[in-house]
C-alpha cells in the first residue's frame, strides 16, 4: 500500500515517541502517505491506522481535522495563498486574484489539465514576506509579485 | 533585526549572518552551549536556576505573558515518572512570524534553552511542535538536533554528566488551535487538536498524562542569554515587571515589514520608525499590537504607548505574541474585521457550542455589513453574540474571536454605521486600492 521508503520514514517518526505511544506518529505518517499518493484516500488512511495499531476512525479524525491533508484528489501542484489580514494589507488578495486569472480557476478548484489546484490559506506564519504562498505544503514562496508568480508557474511544468 | 540604542542584540545576535549562521559551530562560536556546560558542571542547582529566571521577570513570549520562572516552579520535580518539556513553535496567530526566524537563524539557542529547562524541571524528554506550513524550518531543526546529539548535548549523558535529555521535533499540519497548549498536547498524542478542560493543568497532567511544561520558542531562546548575563541584568534591559528584550513582528502598511528586537518599554513610535515608517507616507489609522486576537487600538492611543505588557494592557489591548499589525488611513475597518472573523470561524475546533456557532454568527453578520446588507440592529447583535461566547468556552479562541469584533466596533463605530446606512465604504475604494497597493509600494522590496 505504501512504498518501503515511505514505511522507513514512518518508522523513523514512530521512534521519536515512547514505545507505547505510536499514535503520536499519525500526523507524520499521514503526511508521508500523502507525499507518496498525492492525496489521502480512505484506504490510505486505513492502511496508516493499521500500521500504527490505531482505529481507522481515529486516523480519519486527524486527517479531516488538519487543513493540510487533502481528502480529495488535487492537482500536481497545490498552491496555497495566504489572504489573512496582515498579508491582505500587503497584496495577498491581489496575489490570489492574479493566480485565479492566470489559471482560470477559483479557490478549491483544479485546472482541467490537472496541474494546479488553488487553495486559500490561513496564516502561513510569514506575514513579513507577504504576499506568500505555499507549493505542495512544503515550499514557501515569499514576496510573490506578478513577475514572481509568472516565474513560479513557468517552473511548475 | 536591528536594535536601537546602546544595547546589543540578544535573541537576534546570530541573525546578522542570515542563513549562514545557524549551525552548531556558529552557535558555539557565539558562546552557545556555555551556559548548559556551566550548569551541568555543578555550578547551579535546579532551584538556583529557577530563582535566576524568576529574577529576570521573563514573561511567556507566546501570548499570555505568564512569568516563566513561576511556571517552571509548578513542575513536581521529584515526581518519579516521565516528565516532559514542550516547545510551542506552532506559530499561527495572524501577524506573528518571529519564531520562524528564531528557528531559521538560531535553532541551537532554542535547543539549549529546552535542555536547560529539562534540567531545571527534572524532565528527560522534550518535543518541539513546529508550525505545519514552515517545512524547511522543521527540516533545519531536525538537522540541528542531529548536530546537538552528535556533540553530546543530547542523549543519555548530556555533556558527560548524569543528566539525560532527548529532544525531538514534531511537525504540525495546519490547525491554529494547536497553538493553544492543551490542544497542542492532544495533537502531539496523535489526535484532533481540541483543547482540554483545565484544571488539571499540564504541570500535573500533560503529555501522555505526565507532568509537562509548555513554553514558546522565544521564551526558550531567551534562557541561555538570561543565564549568561544574570537575571537582574536581563530585567534591567526592559522595565519593572517586563524584563528583557522582545521580538516584534511588524506587518501591514509599513515600509519594512519584519522582526525587530527591542527592549520592552520601547515607544511604539520608535518601533514604527525602525520598520521604515508608514508605506507611501500615508497616515497611521490603527494598530493591532499583539496578534490578531488582541483588541485594535486607534493611532493616537498607539503613538502614546510603549511596547510592554503593562503599558499595552493599560491602553486597552494586549502585547500578546508581539505581532504588530499596522493599518493606514486607506484601510476599511469593516473589511479588515471581516477577514479576521472569517479566520476564527474557519479555525474554531468545533468543540464548544458558543465558539463553533458564535464565530459563524460573527463572520456572517460582519460579512453582510461589508457587502451592503447590514441591518440597523447588527452592531448590537454582534456585541450580544460576543457576550454569549466570552468566558463560556474551554479555551481562549472564543475570546480571541470576540475581542477584535468588540474593539473594531468600539473604536471605528462610524465606519460600521456608514456601511449599514449607505451600503458602502466610508473609505473611498480608490484610496483603499491605492493604499494596500497592487502588491507593494513601488521600490519598497
Amino acid at each position: 500500500m505504501l512504498s518501503s521508503e515511505s514505511l522507513q520514514k514512518i518508522d523513523r517518526e514512530i521512534a521519536k515517541y515512547p514505545a507505547d505511544q505510536k499514535q503520536s506518529a499519525v500526523m507524520a505518517a499521514l503526511a508521508i502517505a500523502q507525499d507518496e499518493k498525492s492525496w489521502l484516500a480512505r484506504e490510505t488512511i486505513e492502511f496508516v491506522a493499521r500500521y500504527l495499531g490505531m482505529p481507522p476512525i481515529a486516523a480519519y479524525e486527524v486527517a479531516s481535522f488538519y487543513n493540510m491533508y487533502d481528502l480529495e484528489p488535487v492537482g500536481e501542484y497545490k498552491l496555497t495563498v495566504c489572504t489573512n489580514l496582515p498579508c491582505a494589507l500587503s497584496g495577498g488578495v491581489h496575489a490570489a486574484d492574479y493566480l485565479k486569472e492566470k489559471l482560470g480557476i477559483g479557490f478549491n478548484e483544479t485546472t482541467p489539465d490537472g496541474r494546479f489546484t488553488l487553495k486559500e490559506g490561513e496564516c502561513l506564519g510569514a506575514c513579513g514576506d507577504a504576499p506568500v504562498l505555499l507549493v505542495n505544503n512544503k515550499r514557501m514562496c515569499s514576496f510573490m509579485l506578478p513577475a514572481q508568480i509568472d516565474a513560479l508557474l513557468a517552473e511548475c511544468k | 533585526m536591528a536594535l536601537l540604542g546602546s544595547i546589543s542584540p540578544l535573541l537576534t545576535t546570530g541573525w546578522s549572518q542570515g542563513d549562514a549562521g545557524w549551525r552548531l559551530r556558529d552557535y558555539e562560536a557565539r558562546g552557545g552551549y556555555t551556559q548548559l556546560k556551566r550548569i551541568l558542571s555543578g555550578n547551579m542547582s535546579p532551584d538556583d536556576l529557577i530563582a535566576e529566571i524568576k529574577k529576570s521577570l521573563l514573561r511567556g513570549r507566546g501570548g499570555a505573558g505568564f512569568p516563566t520562572g513561576l511556571k517552571w516552579s509548578f513542575m513536581p520535580r521529584s515526581f518519579p515518572g516521565d516528565k516532559y518539556v514542550v516547545c510551542n513553535s506552532d506559530e499561527g496567530e495572524p501577524g506573528t512570524f518571529k519564531d520562524r526566524d528564531l528557528l531559521r537563524f538560531d535553532p541551537h539557542a532554542v535547543i539549549e534553552g529546552m535542555i536547560i529547562a529539562g534540567y531545571a524541571m527534572g524532565a528527560s524528554r522534550g518535543y518541539n511542535y513546529i508550525h505545519g506550513e514552515i517545512f524547511s524550518i522543521y527540516e533545519r531543526f531536525e538537522e540541528a538536533l542531529d548536530e546537538a546529539r552528535a556533540a553530546g548535548y543530547l542523549g543519555a549523558s548530556v555533556c558527560g554528566s548524569a543528566f539525560a535529555f532527548e529532544l525531538f521535533a514534531h511537525h504540525g499540519y495546519g490547525a491554529y488551535i494547536c497553538g493553544e497548549e492543551t490542544g497542542l498536547l492532544e495533537s502531539l498524542e496523535g489526535k484532533k487538536g481540541q483543547p482540554r478542560f483545565k484544571p488539571p493543568f499540564p504541570a500535573s497532567y500533560g503529555l501522555y498524562g505526565k507532568p509537562t511544561t509548555i513554553n514558546n520558542t522565544e521564551t526558550f531562546a531567551a534562557i541561555p542569554f538570561i543565564l549568561g548575563m544574570g537575571g537582574d541584568a536581563f530585567l534591567a534591559l526592559g522595565k519593572p515587571n517586563n524584563g528583557g528584550t522582545k521580538l516584534f513582528s511588524v506587518s501591514g502598511h509599513v515600509n519594512r515589514p519584519g522582526n525587530y528586537e527591542v527592549p520592552l518599554g520601547t515607544p511604539f513610535a520608535t518601533l514604527l520608525e525602525m520598520a521604515g515608517g508608514m508605506r507611501g507616507g500615508r497616515k497611521l489609522k490603527a494598530v493591532i499590537p499583539g496578534g490578531s486576537s488582541a483588541p485594535v487600538l486607534p493611532a493616537d492611543v498607539m503613538m502614546e504607548t510603549t511596547m510592554d505588557y503593562d503599558s499595552i494592557a493599560k491602553a486597552g489591548s494586549m502585547l500578546g505574541s508581539g505581532a504588530v499589525i499596522v493599518m493606514d488611513e486607506s484601510t476599511c475597518m469593516v473589511k479588515a474585521l471581516e477577514r479576521l472573523s472569517y479566520f476564527y470561524f474557519e479555525e474554531s475546533c468545533g468543540q464548544c457550542t458558543p465558539c463553533r456557532e458564535g464565530t459563524g454568527w460573527l463572520y456572517r453578520v460582519v460579512h453582510r455589513i461589508e457587502h451592503g446588507k447590514g441591518r440597523a440592529e447588527d452592531l448590537d447583535l454582534l456585541n450580544r453574540v460576543t457576550d454569549n461566547i466570552m468566558g463560556r468556552t474551554i479555551c481562549a479562541l472564543g475570546d480571541a474571536a470576540s475581542l477584535p469584533v468588540r474593539s473594531f466596533i468600539k473604536h471605528f463605530k462610524s465606519e460600521f454605521e456608514y456601511h449599514i446606512e449607505h451600503g458602502k465604504c466610508l473609505v473611498d475604494p480608490a484610496a483603499q486600492s491605492a493604499g494596500s497597493g497592487f502588491f507593494r509600494a513601488e521600490g519598497s522590496l
